[in-house]
């Protein structure tokens, strides 16, 4: 069954009627021909999903962003690479079940993916904290990226987490320090770095998995600095001026794109990511080929200088660049 | 008003200009309320002469006190687009930022300075927590960069004091963009083999944190500053218990490994002129006051000759 979003609910309806039309027609003893009217169903409801993802606001993609039924990390895990290995732990106090992460071959090509991961039933999303990572997700990424640039495998990295978790033992344990040396050990990487946000980006929970050679966003995902919520709350004191913010924040792929901060969009199919996952999955695949084809044949220490020079320049130019 | 300033504005006024208004003669400290007159304050950077609570200073002033003789060059910032984001809330940023302007005196949220302490060459990096709060945006980026890349061309320690709410929200994802920028730049002092000291003051928080702030040779904090990567309302409100006494402040990160010291304000100078010189090979330093190196050559004055070439 479809979760509909609130700005769908027209679209939602059309649908229902289309399929309880079907429902009676199955039902009924006596032969009914219905597939005309639920044609004519079918074809309003698909002209008003063009229509309203023809120019999604900023506020909307954050809703299909986060949408429960998205393709998540373990999904993109498992359709696009091939014997995947799980490495678990940071060898130091846990095994952070928000970030996934191992040895994978991407086309052959044996890599290290990581990514959040946050669950799609109430059972994994707990297990997983809702994607959110605490330092042990973090210097296990580092222990991962650690091992991909000392073996010379890529890192793949799958981005989509509301943000780091707040919490009392994550403070304790040093979350700053651990997404601070995150973030530097990406920077120290001579190997390709390709990072994917698949969902949201959310503020420094994610640069630590996205400080990459090259960031592709999905059409409908996120990246920001805070969420519009939080962002609203505090330059608006109201946290309903959500809409605002997150126009003002400049949040999507589209804009992200313009800024110079992302490389490259990855088209979601009409309605998106979770109205067609192969599609999806299929896409993905083939901006990540495409983007580490530019990288392998760098030499390693230009890897890591190019890297560097695309984040010391980054945002001299803002929107009218 | 309180009774002290209603108290001695009369006789005040007439002694003192105009601009220096009864207001800010004194100061009640936050913490035991004591009112301390601003001399008596600022002789002591800040810090409250009876119950030694940290009070806010700007790099400014804090420059002022820890270079010698309290002569520092400022290093130029390149400066940034102006509203990268063209962003809009209740006001528009560059309203918002030429305000900050008026009232700081200064630039933007962050000064670096070439000098001195106790005649050892540094660069030394402040932020501005009274200009919007401290808060990373590209200027703060570009000043790291520059502080990181004038260190590295004159083979100097840098010396950077942390103090910030977090990103600058109106700069969006460029503000979150300063986290690996920044990072690039601790970088080059480290590859260039020069000690990166981060000194925390209150409060440091978020981005801030979560990069520059904790990449340091040396992590010292200032006493009772709060540090944090969230702050202790959201993750009381995440977590729905109330946080233990302390959380987050400077001497709990120190009993957690964050941090490796926590010192008083008054007597970092000191620490900080021990420490680089060790770290960049040097002899001890001579203690004890010393005239300013470029006043002695502006007034003719032999140059302090009680220090250092024995090596
Ligand atoms: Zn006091």
């Amino acid at each position: 069954m479809t979760q509909y979003l609130d700005f769908e609910k027209p679209l939602a309806e059309i649908e229902g009627k289309a399929e309880e039309l079907r429902a009676i027609a199955r039902a009924s003893e006596e032969e009914m021909d219905v597939s005309q009217e639920a044609e004519a169903l079918d074809k309003k409801a698909s002209a008003l999903l063009a229509d309203l993802y023809k120019s999604l606001t900023p506020w909307r993609k954050c809703q299909v962003a986060r949408h429960p039924d998205r393709p998540h990390c373990k999904d993109y895990i498992s359709a696009l690479f091939t014997e995947y290995t799980p490495l678990a732990g940071d060898r130091n106090f846990a095994d952070d079940h928000a970030v996934m992460g191992g040895l994978a071959r991407f086309e052959d090509r044996p890599v290290v993916v990581i990514g959040h991961e946050k669950g799609d039933d109430t059972k994994s999303r707990i297990e997983r904290n809702f994607g959110m990572a605490r330092p042990e997700g973090y210097r296990k990424a580092i222990r991962l990226m650690d091992l991909a640039d000392r073996f010379g495998l890529p890192v793949i990295a799958l981005v989509d987490t509301p943000g780091a978790y707040p919490g009392k033992g994550a403070e304790e344990r040093g979350q700053s320090e651990a997404i601070a040396r995150s973030t530097e050990k990406c920077l120290q990487l001579r190997v390709p770095m390709v990072s994917l946000i698949i969902g949201e980006g959310g503020s420094g929970g994610a640069v630590a998995f996205a400080t990459a050679n090259r960031v592709a966003m999905l059409e409908h995902s996120i990246y920001s600095v805070i969420s519009p919520e939080g962002c609203a709350s505090i330059l608006w004191k109201d946290s309903e001026k959500m809409r605002e913010a997150a126009e003002a924040l400049r949040l999507t792929a589209q804009d992200l794109q313009k800024l110079g901060v992302i490389d490259r969009i990855v088209p979601e199919p009409l309605g998106g990511a979770h109205r067609n996952r192969t599609a999806t999955l299929d896409a993905a695949r083939d901006a990540i080929g495409k983007l580490l084809d530019e990288l392998v044949d760098q030499p390693p220490e230009d890897l890591m200088a190019n890297r560097r020079r695309k984040f010391l320049d980054m945002g001299r130019g803002g929107l009218a660049a | 008003m309180n009774w002290i300033t209603n108290y001695v504005r009369p006789r005040i006024n007439s002694i003192f200009s105009r601009r220096e208004t009864p207001d800010n003669l004194w100061t009640k400290c936050e913490s035991c309320g004591t009112m301390l007159f601003h001399r008596e304050l600022s002789d002591n950077l800040n810090v409250c002469t009876n119950c030694n609570h940290h009070m806010a200073i700007t790099p400014r002033e804090r420059f002022h006190a820890l270079f010698d003789g309290g002569i520092f060059t400022e290093v130029a910032v390149p400066q940034p687009v102006a509203d990268p984001l063209h962003f809009r809330d209740q006001k528009k940023y560059p309203d918002r930022l030429r305000t900050a302007q008026k009232d700081t005196g200064e630039t933007e949220a962050m000064l670096v300075a070439s000098g001195e302490i106790g005649r050892t060459p540094i660069i030394a990096a402040g932020q501005d927590f009274s200009f919007m709060g401290g808060s990373m945006g590209m200027y703060v980026g570009n000043a790291i960069i520059a502080a990181a890349e004038e260190a590295v061309k004159l083979h100097r320690p840098l010396i950077l004091f942390s103090a910030a709410g977090g990103a600058r929200m109106q700069e969006g994802i460029l503000s979150l963009m300063q986290m690996p920028r920044t990072t690039v730049a601790v970088q080059m002092l480290k590859e260039a083999g020069l000690p990166y000291i981060v000194v925390l003051t209150h409060p440091t928080t978020g981005g801030v944190t979560a990069s520059y702030a904790m990449l340091g040779d040396v992590h010292i904090a200032e006493p009772n500053a709060l540090i944090c990567f969230a702050g202790p309302r959201v993750i009381e409100q995440t977590i729905r218990e109330k946080l233990p006494e302390g959380f987050q402040r400077a001497e709990y990160l120190l009993d957690h490994g964050m941090l490796d010291r926590v010192t008083p304000r008054t007597e970092m100078r000191d620490e900080l002129i021990t420490i680089t010189r060790m770290m960049m090979g040097l002899p001890p330093a001579v203690k004890g006051e010393l005239p300013a190196p470029e006043l002695d050559a502006q007034d003719g004055a032999a140059p302090g000759g009680n220090e250092e070439p024995k090596t």
